[in-house]
């Protein structure tokens, strides 16, 4: 995993809110193909660190770094032209529209068509749509309105439209959010087959310490603003502090693993 | 010095009644989420009703008394429409429920003409205040005094209201989340119907109030509601200190803008309105909006082009249009042309609305910039009609890139408001702009060149343009640049994360909806040999709603047949009855709450139904979802 360049850098990162510290002096790295989780209590800053990352937030102080070039500030249709596709813990698709065209949206705007206002779009990049849509399991469905699909698969149609600018960087808020447990297993074993197989680095944030626990290489706890803990699955799970803030859920976690090994 | 000083405070008095209006717009915006279109009309019944009282009731207490009593009186008109209409449309999207409480001004304007007659009446002078002071040479009315204590008065009455009584609370509650206090036990429709009665009874009094000052006339519904947008743009949706100090501003721009531009004294509201919103889009005192909602219930089938069949069969029903020279005479000819260009103008609406999800209010300004175009060029340039054709339409261009800029800052009533407040701008410079536009008295003798004069001639020359109208909006609403607009209406979230630059595609299909009702206009203009301020006017940017509407918002052929069947009525109607406004009126409320899909929309549920029973066999269909954005 060292071997692989580093994709992403985040230097002392620092954001309040009035006297408010949301985040303080995080730091850290992600490489490519790696998956990566920012774990932490409700109030602990991933969703600043994540909004800051991705451009909805312009950090107090400290730099973000895509493959060394700055993207601090940057607004998100900008950081998303730099190779980073995300989706949102609410999925955003364009609820009108088919889950072809959904897609085919992301291709118009990748391949820099945006104000050609002669062509046909059905035509546009139709078999790339498909492919990415047979990538996330939704061929079938290509022709279905967006505004009828059960949630569980608008959240893979958000994978797939996230996909469309072949990132090197993704960013998922809580990705199986409003998931039925078994769907969770899927999409999540979907995200990292897709970052394993194309080298895409992924960044995540999850509340579902199983989700978390199974899929990620590395895990970066927050607490209060500041990173606590930093490491492999184990590493973290074996870390006191982690265990204190994460009491109810990590023994949650273990006793529900004893139970499995024992059976 | 003395003349700055009492121009100053003529500021003041103006601004009383205007922080009535607008307070109480605000007041109802805040709780029930509705941009109240019809307060104009309820502060126009204010003064008819008071004049009415004060004329039959003599005596200070007379006077005093018939204020109060007219303004309660209004208050329970309001009350009424509040429970019949309202409670009806809490939930439609934006753009319903100011169609319907415009319609119900329609209806309003014509009833007033009706009970009172059409021509102004003077009220008359307040008890204890008809004289002036003398102030270094100059008169103040004591009236004006009178009010410039009022507004500050009303406020810090409202203040304790909403501070210092229960009802007070939930209201300021329910203005932060009125689901929760709805949750709470609240009834909340009661809380609604009182917050609506206070609403209006501000509006009424405000009216009432003016018929010291000012002359009632039936028009009067129409410059207020105006003047209350800018107020609440600058001043913030729901907040009465931002309406306070917003109708402040205004009344003193306007008080001391006709000292340095006396022709065109709105320029300065205009310029103070847009530095506003590029500082704070929401207001000096406003909160950014929640997202817009959708309508509930309305299923969206996805947009698709023509097949080959319906295309056939639109050309054979053009083939037909264009036989009928060879059937009709030159009156129906006329009508036909008129449809036309009224077709080019629904389009181009439908384009910025239904495509981009703006809905503009104020669309008719691009539609009369256009007719203007033609009619300077072709008077005072003497350039040939094609050209003027061509080139006419880019005065629609240019007056929809300058404003369209500032509108697409904004979305949902903000925008719907602001495009309001720029029609209106721009019909008061062709109205008062005399030396240029002719004011009033309009542009003459704009008529065709010989190869187009004939009603027959001219009829084909604009049903080709219409048609060739149509069908290249339509590609571009299939083309990727339609595809990004529609992404940026549906989820300016994921729009942005993939990529687009939302506001750059809006403003672009500002200019283009711009640039084709500049077309229509153009034609109109020749059509009709003249171009008026009203081809400019609010009546108009609200046809073109209406004509959307009417075919179905949602749908992509809907403009065309809304024209059509719009326009075609419209004609009829003014020539069956003079009380038009009153059945428009109606028959817009009667769409919105009734028929909200409009033609096309009913037509094309029908038939998916239809196809749907008859191919069982997919029953598949899973729970449709709200996604949210």
């Amino acid at each position: 995993m060292s071997m692989a360049p580093t994709l992403l850098s985040v230097e002392d990162l620092t954001k309040s809110y009035g006297g408010v510290h949301a985040v303080r002096g995080v730091s850290f790295e992600l490489h490519a193909g790696e998956i990566l989780a920012l774990i932490g209590p409700n109030g602990a800053g991933k969703s600043t660190c994540f909004n800051v990352l991705n451009g909805q937030i312009i950090p107090d102080s400290g730099r973000v770094k895509l493959l060394g070039e700055d993207t601090t500030g940057k607004k998100p249709r900008v950081i998303w032209r730099m190779g980073v596709g995300r989706t949102f813990q609410i999925a955003a698709t364009f609820p009108t529209m088919t889950v072809r065209e959904n897609v085919q949206v992301a291709l118009v705007s990748h391949g820099g068509q945006l104000f050609n206002l002669w062509a046909s779009t059905a035509r546009h990049a139709r078999d790339e749509a498909g492919r990415l849509l047979d990538l996330v399991g939704m061929g079938a469905y290509a022709e279905r309105p967006c505004g009828e699909l059960a949630y569980g698969d608008v959240k893979r149609l958000e994978l797939a439209i996230a996909l469309a600018n072949q990132p090197k960087l993704l960013l998922m808020d809580e990705p199986t959010a409003g998931m039925a447990p078994r769907e969770r297993v899927e999409l999540m074993r979907l995200t990292a087959r897709i970052a394993r197989e194309q080298s895409i680095g992924v960044l995540f944030t999850e509340h579902d310490m199983d989700v978390v626990f199974e899929h990620a290489d590395r895990i970066l706890v927050l607490n209060r603003g500041t990173l606590i803990a930093e490491g492999s699955p184990e590493e973290v799970r074996g870390n006191a502090q982690v265990r204190a803030i994460y009491l109810g859920e990590g023994l949650l976690y273990d006793a529900r693993h004893r139970e499995g090994a024992s059976a | 010095m003395a003349f700055y000083i009492v121009q100053f405070l003529t500021g003041l008095a103006s601004a009383a009644s205007l922080f009535l209006v607008a307070s109480g717009l605000s007041i109802i915006f805040g709780v029930t989420r509705i941009v109240n279109f019809a307060h104009g009309a309820f502060y126009m019944l204010g003064a008819y009703v008071a004049f009415t009282l004060t004329e039959r009731f003599s005596g200070a207490f007379g006077f005093w008394g018939g204020i109060v009593v007219a303004a309660l009186a209004v208050a329970a008109i309001g009350v009424l429409v509040e429970m019949v209409l309202l409670r009806r449309i809490y939930h439609s999207p934006e753009l319903f429920q100011l169609l319907a409480t415009f319609g119900l001004t329609l209806m309003v304007e014509d009833l007033v003409v009706l009970i009172w007659g059409p021509d102004d009446l003077v009220g008359r002078r307040a008890p204890g205040f008809k004289g002036a002071i003398d102030f270094f040479g100059q008169n103040i009315p004591s009236y004006d005094l009178f009010l410039i204590v009022l507004g500050p008065v009303v406020l810090g009455v409202l203040w304790l209201l909403f501070q210092r009584t229960r009802w007070g609370v939930l209201v300021r509650a329910a203005t932060q989340d009125r689901d929760m206090v709805a949750a709470l036990g609240v009834n909340q429709k009661w809380l609604f119907t009182s917050v609506f009665a206070l609403g209006v009874f501000l509006a009424a009094l405000g009216g009432a109030l003016q018929i010291p000052r000012d002359a009632v006339n039936h028009a009067m519904d129409l410059r207020v509601i105006v003047e209350v947008f800018v107020v609440v743009v600058i001043g913030g949706l729901g907040s009465i200190i931002g309406a306070f100090v917003a109708a402040v501003l205004v009344s003193e721009l306007n008080a001391f803008g006709i000292l340095i531009f006396p022709k065109i004294s709105i320029i300065l509201v205009f310029l103070v309105m847009a530095v506003v919103l590029i500082v704070r889009p929401w207001g000096l005192f406003g909160k950014p909006e929640a997202p817009a909602r959708r309508t509930p219930g309305l299923t969206v089938n996805p947009w698709r082009p023509l097949t080959m069949n319906e295309r056939l069969a639109a050309i054979a029903v053009l083939v037909v249009a264009a036989a009928l020279p060879f059937v009709a005479g030159n009156y129906v000819l006329t009508v036909g042309s008129e449809i036309a260009i009224f077709v080019i103008f629904a389009v181009s609406l439908h384009f910025l609305m239904s495509v981009g999800g703006l809905a503009s209010f104020g669309h008719a300004a691009y539609f009369g910039l256009g007719a203007y175009g033609v009619a300077l060029l072709a008077k005072m340039a003497g350039l040939p009609m094609i050209a003027c054709l061509l080139l006419g339409p880019l005065l629609g261009l240019l007056g929809a890139a300058v404003f369209g800029f500032f509108a697409v800052q904004l979305s949902g009533v903000y925008f719907a408001m602001l495009t309001l407040a720029f029609a209106q701008i721009v019909w008061s410079i062709a109205f008062q702009w005399v030396s240029v536009t002719g004011g009033d008295n309009g542009i003459l003798g704009v008529w065709p060149e010989k190869w187009a004069a004939s009603p027959s001639h001219f009829y084909w020359l604009s049903l080709g343009i219409a048609a060739l109208a149509v069908v290249i909006l339509r590609i571009i609403v299939f083309s990727p640049f339609g595809f990004a607009l529609r992404a940026t209406r549906d989820s300016p979230l994921r729009s942005e994360a993939v990529g687009i630059n939302g506001k750059r595609i809006q403003w672009t299909a500002f200019v283009i909806a711009g640039t084709v009702a500049g077309l229509a206009g153009a034609l109109f203009a020749y059509l009709k040999g003249s171009v008026f301020p009203d081809n400019m006017g609010i009546s108009l940017s609200v046809d073109a709603l209406v004509m959307v509407l009417l075919g179905g918002v949602e749908t992509v052929s809907g403009a065309v047949v809304g024209a059509i069947v719009y326009k075609a009525l419209n004609i009829w109607l003014v020539s069956q009855t003079d009380w038009s406004k009153l059945v428009l009126g109606g028959f817009v409320v009667l769409i919105v709450v009734a028929f909200p899909k409009g033609i096309v929309g009913t037509l094309e549920a029908f038939l998916h139904r239809r196809r749907k029973s008859s191919s069982a066999a997919s029953p598949v269909l899973t729970s449709r979802i709200e996604t949210a954005e």
